[in-house]
């Protein structure tokens, strides 16, 4: 089995391989000089790699390689534009392949907020009107990083159910194909407003679900930790056992929709790992109790790890990643037991993700 | 009326290689109205350059025989028959 992992920074994308998830090959830079915000792999047909990439020159597009990173195409006319006078894209956040019922079928999430929709694998997309026309966008306020649309999940059945979340604006979903949308952060604290239970504005960072389990999402917030059991309706908070509710990635294992996996930071004003020490937290029990993991991460780690920038891989014995804004990545080939250095001294990782290569 | 376009090194993979462009413009000939014409050809090299509504990327800089087009009149800016226009990437980044 070799895995690879495609680590996207603010000054292009490396790619790593490794056999047995402990000692790694590393190459690149690949999109020199391009910040990297998103980077999916298609397992739907062989293995396409696609990034979201953006130069601070030459602006924003996606770029795909069908050969791990021998070749890459990006078409001449920009596969994502905004078609409307009050906007121009500013940069890719996600690229997302939906599930392979819908073969083609590639959902990209954009600065400024906004869904666009590939049918081609990613080559070319159409803007998601029924998003940008919501009455609630005028109120939907850029965080620190911009923004945007970060997060996609496309429901594992249902074509016509997709869940974002945005920052700032919170979560949205749609059950008519993205023709209307309707917020959804019942439950998801915004501290930061006067009335800190609104219906919208929240600052989701991140919204996870397993695919055998379509009305379960779990949601790291600006602030909280979160869990929904009724496809987005209401949420409760599973955050006791952390040991802060801060943090930006959120991910579920590929195998198991009981076990997530979070990377606690202490707090908005204090973006360190608490007591500076790298530690990735798990959930067995879909939030109720959690564990530290440090076996082999370091203790003192003045760094932080973002939304899109921790994974795992879709290997029967679940491998785990993360990088840092220090350019270190780790690999767990153990489901987070243990922990080995993939990379270091890279650029900012702003994404991460991993595949095993098909045989 | 014709008028030539430098390319900058890092953005000639998008025009086969070329390093200068005679550009045909219709009058009124407006720097707008040249690159309007090299992204019927070069559409990989527009994008690079301007956004979907045609504004100047920020960090590119347009030379018009020497002067900057944004202490001009950005694309409105006139062009004199025979003019040279020069794309450069702007100091950025870090």
């Amino acid at each position: 089995m070799t895995v690879v992992v495609a680590i996207g920074t603010r000054k292009g994308l490396w790619l790593a391989r490794s056999e047995d998830r402990v000692t790694w090959q590393v190459d690149g830079p690949h999109h020199v000089m391009q910040e990297v915000y998103a980077v999916a792999f298609d397992t739907r047909s062989g293995l396409r790699l696609l990034t979201g990439v953006s130069s601070p020159h030459f602006g924003p597009g996606v770029s795909i390689s069908d050969d791990l990173g021998v070749t890459w195409e990006e078409p001449a006319e920009p596969p994502i534009a905004f078609p409307v006078d009050d906007a121009a894209l500013e940069r890719v956040w996600q690229l997302q392949p939906a599930p392979a019922s819908q073969p083609g079928v590639v959902w990209a999430g954009t600065q400024p907020s906004a869904l666009f929709k590939s049918t081609d694998g990613g080559r070319s997309f159409e803007f998601v009107e029924g998003l940008w026309n919501h009455p609630h966008r005028p109120e939907w306020d850029a965080g620190f990083g911009g923004q945007a649309v970060h997060t996609i999940v496309p429901d594992p059945v249902d074509p016509d159910r997709v869940l974002v979340a945005m920052s700032t604006g919170g979560v949205y979903r749609t059950t008519d194909g993205g023709k209307s949308w309707e917020a959804r952060n019942k439950g998801i604290k915004a501290y930061f407003f006067p009335d800190p239970w609104p219906e919208f504005g929240q600052c989701v960072h991140k919204v996870a679900q397993h695919p055998s389990e379509p009305s379960r999402f779990y949601a790291q917030n600006h602030h909280g930790v979160y869990r929904s059991d009724d496809g987005g309706d209401s949420w409760q908070s599973i955050a006791d056992g952390l040991p802060t509710d801060f943090g930006f990635a959120m991910v579920v294992h590929p195998h198991d929709p009981q076990t997530i996996f979070t990377f606690p930071i202490e707090a908005d004003g204090r973006r360190f790992p608490p007591e500076g020490r790298c530690r990735v937290y798990r959930s067995r029990d879909a939030g109720a109790s959690w564990e530290a993991l440090g076996n082999g991460l370091p203790d003192s780690f003045w760094t932080a790890v973002m939304r899109d920038a921790m994974c795992t891989d879709n290997a029967e014995v679940a491998g785990v990643y993360f990088g840092s804004r220090s350019g270190e990545v780790y690999a767990s080939p153990d489901e987070g037991e243990t922990w080995h250095l993939v990379a270091a001294h890279l650029p900012d990782v702003m994404s991460v993700r991993a595949a095993v290569i098909p045989t | 009326m014709r008028v030539t376009v430098l390319i900058p090194g890092v953005l000639r993979t998008a025009t086969n290689g070329a390093s200068h462009l005679d550009v045909d413009v219709p009058e009124p000939a407006t720097l707008g109205a040249a690159l309007d014409v090299l992204a019927d050809t070069y559409p990989g090299l527009d994008r690079r350059l301007r956004d979907e509504r045609a504004a100047l990327r920020r960090y590119v800089n347009f030379y018009v025989n020497g002067e900057e087009c944004r202490r001009l009149s950005g694309p409105a800016t006139p062009l004199p028959a025979g003019a040279e226009i020069q794309i450069l990437p702007s100091v950025a980044g870090g």
